[in-house]
């Protein structure tokens, strides 16, 4: 059984290797019209990390779902070509990074041998998110980078400790909400005919809200402080059931945003670019403008991978890159993006659903929700479908930060659907045997 | 909890589903509008990113070519030859857009053709574009005498093969140099632009193919083919007696011979004298309106020419002489008309006929190639990198106005012209030359005409190598020497070139 899981995965993982190698080839011709110099060296150090998250996989947790690793291996390569396209000094940092990503999800896989190990460390994981949250805030460690304090330097280091926090409070919340469910999903409080829970249980609520509201404040953080809301308020409802606290978070996310509408005049700004970006076309308006123009000048089928005209969108390797992948894929590769997006969505919600335990459950749906509602955030930001919010796209933006702490939330979901997998293999050799001991007992009488 | 995951899942797919619907919008429903907006750069960003073709003259002078620069565009496109093929070739600007060769063979240049972009598939790893080279059937040596024997003379000089339609030289002055409209600083560009703009001798205007002229006598050609192809003229007859002018009915104007001179005869010596009287007379007493009218409509009149080069203009004949006022009073002539009058004038290339330059080299070359009208075209192959032929320019006829029998006669009559006739001056010894000249009137106070002449050269007992059209705009005095004094050495000149063979074309540098 397990065998042909794994078969499957390598696979799909050589099907992967196959077409993030040909784009490779492809956007080089496309560009230069010769072939990568480095190609032998590219396709070795693939197949090595390829191997090794197989490896992992096959060792630690050999029953999870075999379509996870290699969607996001697809993704990671594929963001790769973009980047080595666009940027080839940032394209060996990402190298770099990716390799770090894979290292960090066997490392994860090895640590984290059972769920429940994390989840009795919640209040630390809760600490060390809030903490890593807050550091950039920090005097002489934070960085201002581009009017967002989101960045840290420790030593030669720089990364987003955001990026890590958002894994560190999936944990906490589905951890402390495991905890409280009983207790928030009881509806014991009249308001007129309506049941809803004791106003007191809504304080975890507002802390969120509130926390959500700080990093927006001082961090300047759209995109993260919008994450964070989403990922408490999902993961509450998840525990709960009751529809009443989302009808409060949306409350307090109207006011949120009204506030920082009033309050920053960047949010004012975004939500002015959304609505009519040629209003100012060469200046606020002109990133979403020229994302705008790459999506049609790609039209259904692209003008081919390294064909595109690049360097014209700033900030094109880590949040507006799904945009290159429109100019030069087109329709066809975006939606090919949608679909492995939507895939691994449906591969958590499978492993939530598997899942017997509650916290396993609340961690894989709050895990997904991060992944998949992030990756719609930016999404629909290039597309101007909604507001821009900077984020990263998952797997496929330039970002070390980004890139290592997704391939951590990818280990923890790969952990789960191991887990879900044997529990349901004890619960139906559970009812072999019961069954076996009934036939036996006919037998016998 | 699976319900709300359930519920979840549904949330998410919704939004995913809202996103792929945006992208439709964006990359297909929408694109095309998108991609038009007056803001994005994309489509000048690819073409000025990436190499053109070449755009070579018949005799392997390189008239454009994409240079590599340093600036914020890779490509910029240069005119080896400054001014000499500027109407014909156009500039290729990033401000302006563009015109002539560069604009009609635009999709061949930049390799936008299936033919081009096939060839990118099948040989990827080769970094040369592939781009089309445009070979002109342009000849740099006859455009140089064009210009030379013109000089700073305002005129259009056209010259043609009538076998097979090329252009050999499509000259007109004043004109411009391309390269500073063509070029990438949009300041400079804009500044030169707009002095050429303000301008008030248009040297933006291509006068050989964009503009109409009076045709003034060089339109007596068509009068007589009309004549004869209607049966109503002879070789023989109609003998006019000689006459110092002709009054059209429902007039009191005479229209009168060049400088107070007497002349009459039959169709030839009407031509050799460029007599006014007697083709007044044929055109609107003995042809009439409904014949004048189709033939003139024939040779190419009231039609654009199919000149691959943007902007072509119809020659004008008049399509209405108004209604029939009385019958003829001479049996086998025309009906009187309310408009027999204007039908006088223009049958000697007056009143309400205008040309272009091209369409009168066309005219001229239909007597020297068996009646036969071929379309005119600029480009003779495409090329792709490796110097093979990807297109060749078919040709085709796109007028047969006269028979062979008429054009026979005329073609005689012309050479008459030139050797004892008003287009003297462009004899050329060993060859067979036919001319007709003409200076049409301006009607200024101080006399001044547009010399014109009309012909075609050609080995004798062959059809004509190759046929011009010359005009000099606004030359001082009106007699009907000035056509063939002031316009005839040029057309001689340009034909005396033509007519060598063309020079082995050097290959083509890359």
């Amino acid at each position: 059984m397990n065998r042909s899981i794994r078969a499957t995965e390598a696979g799909l993982l050589a099907l992967a290797g196959l077409v993030i190698g040909v784009a490779y080839v492809l956007v080089s011709l496309g560009r230069s019209s010769a072939l990568p110099a480095n190609l032998i060296g590219f396709l070795v150090a693939l197949f090595v990390m390829f191997v090794a998250a197989h490896i992992g996989v096959r060792k630690l947790a050999p029953l999870a779902d075999p379509l996870i690793v290699p969607i996001a291996v697809m993704l990671n390569g594929l963001g790769y070509v973009f980047i080595a396209r666009l940027n080839e000094q940032l394209a060996a940092q990402q190298a770099g990074w990716t390799a770090v990503g894979i290292v960090g999800f066997v490392v994860t896989l090895a640590v984290v041998r059972r769920v429940r190990s994390i989840e009795r460390i919640r209040y630390t994981v809760g600490l060390v998110g809030v903490l890593l949250l807050l550091m950039p805030l920090v005097p002489g460690v934070g960085r201002l980078v581009n009017g967002s304090r989101i960045w840290v330097r420790v030593g030669p280091i720089s990364f987003q400790p955001g990026e890590f926090a958002k894994i560190a409070l999936a944990i906490f919340f589905a951890a402390y909400l495991v905890e409280r469910r009983e207790l928030l999903g009881t509806a014991t409080f009249k308001v007129g005919p309506f049941l809803t829970p004791d106003p007191k249980h809504l304080a975890p609520v507002l802390i969120a809200w509130g926390f959500s509201l700080m990093v927006m404040m001082f961090q300047r953080d759209l995109g993260s402080a919008l994450l964070f809301f989403v990922l408490f308020m999902t993961v509450l409802w998840l525990a709960t059931g009751r529809a009443s606290y989302l009808v409060v978070g949306g409350g307090l996310f109207a006011a949120g945003a009204y506030l920082s509408w009033v309050m920053f005049t960047h949010v004012q700004s975004r939500v002015a670019m959304w609505l009519d970006p040629w209003q100012d076309a060469q200046g606020k308006g002109f990133q979403v403008i020229q994302a705008t123009y790459a999506f049609a000048w790609g039209g259904t089928a692209g003008t081919g991978l390294g064909l595109g005209i690049a360097n014209r969108i700033p900030y094109q390797e880590t949040d507006f890159i799904f945009a290159i992948v429109g100019e030069e894929l087109g329709l066809l590769g975006t939606t090919a993006v949608l679909v492995m997006f939507l895939l691994l969505i449906g591969c958590g919600f499978r492993i939530a659903v598997r899942s017997t335990d509650p916290f396993s459950k609340l961690l894989a749906g709050g895990l997904t929700t991060l992944i998949g509602f992030q990756s719609f955030m930016i999404m629909a930001g290039v597309t101007r479908l909604l507001p821009l919010t900077g984020v990263t796209l998952p797997f496929m933006s330039y970002g070390g930060s980004s890139l290592v702490s997704n391939w951590v939330l990818i280990a923890l979901l790969v952990r789960l659907s191991h887990e879900a997998a044997v529990s349901e293999a004890e619960a139906s050799s559970a009812a072999m045997s019961a069954a076996n001991m009934t036939t036996v007992l006919t037998v016998a009488r | 909890m699976n319900t709300q995951l359930k519920k979840l899942a549904i949330a998410l797919m919704v939004c995913y589903l809202a996103l792929f619907v945006r992208l439709n919008v964006l990359q297909v429903v929408d694109a095309k509008e998108i991609n038009a907006k007056p803001g994005n750069s994309r489509k000048i960003e690819r073409d000025f990113n990436r190499p053109r073709g070449d755009i070579v003259t018949a005799d392997g002078v390189l008239v454009a070519h994409s240079e590599s620069t340093k600036n914020r565009f890779r490509y910029q496109r240069v005119y080896p030859t400054d001014d000499l093929f500027a109407h014909v070739v156009g500039a290729y600007s990033l401000m302006f857009g563009s015109d002539g060769v560069e604009r009609q063979y635009n999709d061949e240049l930049s390799g936008n053709t299936p033919e081009f972009k096939l060839q990118g598939f099948i040989n990827p790893f080769v970094d040369e574009p592939n781009v089309g080279t445009v070979g002109l059937t342009l000849r740099s040596d006859v455009q140089r005498a064009a210009k030379e024997a013109l000089g700073e003379r305002e005129g259009s000089v056209v010259a043609l093969d009538p076998r097979t339609g090329e252009i050999l030289a499509l000259w007109s002055f004043p004109t411009y140099n391309p390269n500073v409209i063509s070029i990438n600083d949009p300041n400079i560009a804009r500044g030169f632009k707009e002095s050429y703009n303000a301008d008030p001798e248009k040297p933006l205007l291509s006068r050989a193919f964009r503009d109409r002229f009076f045709p003034g006598s060089t339109f007596k050609v068509v009068t007589g083919a009309a004549g004869l192809e209607s049966g109503k003229v002879t070789e023989e007859s109609p003998n006019y007696p000689p006459a110092k002018g002709y009054k059209p009915p429902l007039t009191t104007k005479t229209i009168s011979n060049f400088g107070g001179s007497t002349c009459g005869g039959v169709l030839v010596e009407l031509l050799r004298v460029s007599c006014n009287s007697g083709f007044a007379q044929m055109g609107s007493a003995l042809i009439g309106p409904d014949p004048m009218i189709s033939q003139a409509t024939e040779f190419g009149f009231n039609d654009t020419p199919p000149l691959d080069l943007p902007g072509t203009v119809k020659s004008v004949f008049p399509t209405d002489f108004g209604a029939k006022v009385r019958p003829s009073e001479t049996p086998g002539d025309a009906d009187i008309y309310e408009n027999t009058p204007g039908l006088a004038q223009a049958s000697i290339g007056q009143g309400n006929v205008s040309a272009t330059p091209l369409e009168m080299a066309l005219v001229a070359g239909a007597f020297g190639n068996s009646g036969n009208i071929m379309s005119p075209h600029v480009m003779d192959t495409i090329r792709d990198r490796n110097g093979e032929t990807v297109t060749e320019f078919a040709a085709s006829v796109w007028k047969q106005p006269i028979s062979v029998a008429t054009a026979e006669v005329l073609r005689r009559a012309m050479i008459g012209v030139v050797a004892n006739g008003t287009a003297k001056s462009m004899a050329i010894s060993g060859y067979e030359v036919g001319g007709k000249t003409g200076t049409a009137q301006l009607g200024t106070a101080e006399p001044r005409s547009h010399a014109w002449v009309i012909g075609f050269a050609g080995p004798s007992g062959e059809a004509a190598h190759v046929a011009v059209a010359v005009i000099v705009e606004g030359q001082p005095g009106a007699s009907e020497q000035t056509g063939g004094a002031v316009a005839g050495p040029i057309a001689k000149r340009v034909m005396e070139v033509a007519l060598t063979s063309v020079p082995q074309p050097q290959p083509a540098g890359k």
